[in-house]
């Protein structure tokens, strides 16, 4: 089972769910893995504190053109049939931005002299490692890259298939977000209770309705702000899967990059609660 | 020569565009002749990337060798640059009077781009 938790805004407690939920779940002997897969900023690992064995590059393709074979102004087909605009045809030959190229091939395949081979640049690392006996994934995008999709997907098919998957998503609605949740069985959206947070998550809502993800929400920081977040939720008729209170305690754990779990009196009782909602829901999707 | 200018317009007297990658058109001008034409830049409008090399495409095929607008960002410059099209930055007022100020001197041809891109 595939957990993916979104938010849309940006800080309203994702990591801390993630990294709170898996070790609820891991304490309660369930066969979880989670990954990280906010690869402009991962920082889960400084709540899990993995051991990480392996670090992978990861690379996208780039078109390289054999100048004795390609024919120039006599062609131009490549730079034609490239979506993404990427090559031109200019002074005769064919120039490459690599930086804009999305490694679809089309170029390749259409050449008729056959002078475009694939060459690779580098977009990031994949570091895969234990929490414990937990396996723990994440990604890191080469400081100055755009591209982050394909190294999203990196992390997902290096992270393992367990019997609960959970993945920390990046913040927003766009393209890295759709690529984090692209095969979710089911997502947690973290929330707070303020207008900031009803604003963009309604818009993580209608994101999640247009690629048909069953959802839930979480309230993180409940107490704060007003009730505006609890009456959408009843109004749009979304499944109000958990809250976390807002807690001084809770905040100060944080802050030292401590789990709620294990340290903050009575929170183990709100991830518990979630894992029950959260079941029930799934359950409910496949009656 | 033939030189492109940006512009917002079909005419002499349209306004210059000080954009390149998505001006709305330009404004290609044979100074031997006098004649000048238009060239369209609608198609760049709406891309979400490579405006800039793509109207740098076009101008070359115009046969270009200069082009006169307000900025260029780092591809579109890099690739006016393979074209060997002369890059002249800063234009303002209409079409007319930026080429004005290119035949009178008063405008050097760019060293580097001065826009990040995506501007």
């Amino acid at each position: 089972m595939r957990i993916v938790i979104a938010s849309g805004k940006g800080g309203t407690g994702k990591t801390t769910v993630v990294a709170n939920l898996a070790t609820y779940l891991k304490l309660s002997g369930l066969n979880v893995s989670v990954a990280d897969c906010d690869v402009e900023e991962p920082n889960l690992h400084l709540f899990l504190n993995p051991r990480l064995d392996i670090e992978k590059t990861t690379t996208v393709p780039v078109p390289k053109v054999d100048p004795e074979r390609c024919t120039g102004d006599d062609c131009g087909l490549c730079a034609q049939l490239c979506r993404f605009k990427a090559l031109i045809l200019m002074a005769g030959e064919v120039m490459v931005f690599a930086e804009l190229c999305h490694g679809c091939g089309l170029c390749t395949l259409a050449c008729p002299e056959k002078a475009i081979i694939e060459d690779s640049r580098i977009i990031g690392v994949v570091r895969s490692g234990m929490v414990g006996c937990m396996p723990f994934t994440e990604g890191e995008l080469r400081i100055g890259e755009a591209m982050s999709p394909p190294l999203i997907e990196a992390v997902k098919s290096a992270s393992p298939k367990n019997e609960v998957e959970l993945i920390d998503c990046p913040p927003g609605t766009s393209c890295p977000v759709i690529k984090s949740l692209d095969g979710a069985d089911f997502s947690v959206l973290v929330t707070e209770p303020t207008p900031f947070g009803l604003h963009d998550l309604d818009l993580a809502v209608q994101t999640l309705r247009q690629l048909r993800i069953p959802f839930g929400v979480v309230i993180n920081r409940d107490g704060m702000g007003n009730s505006c977040v609890h009456d959408y939720l009843e109004r749009e008729g979304i499944a109000l899967l958990g809250t976390i209170p807002h807690s001084l305690e809770a905040a100060q754990a944080y802050s030292r990059g401590q789990l709620h779990v294990g340290h903050v009196q009575g929170f183990e009782a709100h991830y518990a609660r979630l894992w029950d909602n959260i079941r029930q829901q799934i359950g409910e999707i496949h009656s | 020569m033939i030189i492109a200018i940006s512009s917002q317009g079909p005419g002499l007297e349209s306004q210059v565009d000080p954009r390149f990658g998505r001006a709305a058109g330009f404004v290609v001008v044979d100074t031997d002749s006098g004649k000048h034409s238009y060239s369209d830049n609608e198609q760049n409008l709406q891309l979400a990337q490579g405006a800039g090399i793509q109207a740098a495409q076009n101008v070359a095929k115009t046969g270009a060798t200069a082009v006169i607008t307000g900025h260029v960002g780092p591809k579109a410059y890099l690739a006016l640059n393979k074209g060997n099209i002369q890059i002249f930055l800063g234009a303002s007022g209409t079409v007319a009077e930026s080429l004005e100020a290119y035949k009178n001197g008063t405008m050097q041809p760019a060293t580097s781009p001065d826009k990040q891109g995506h501007w």
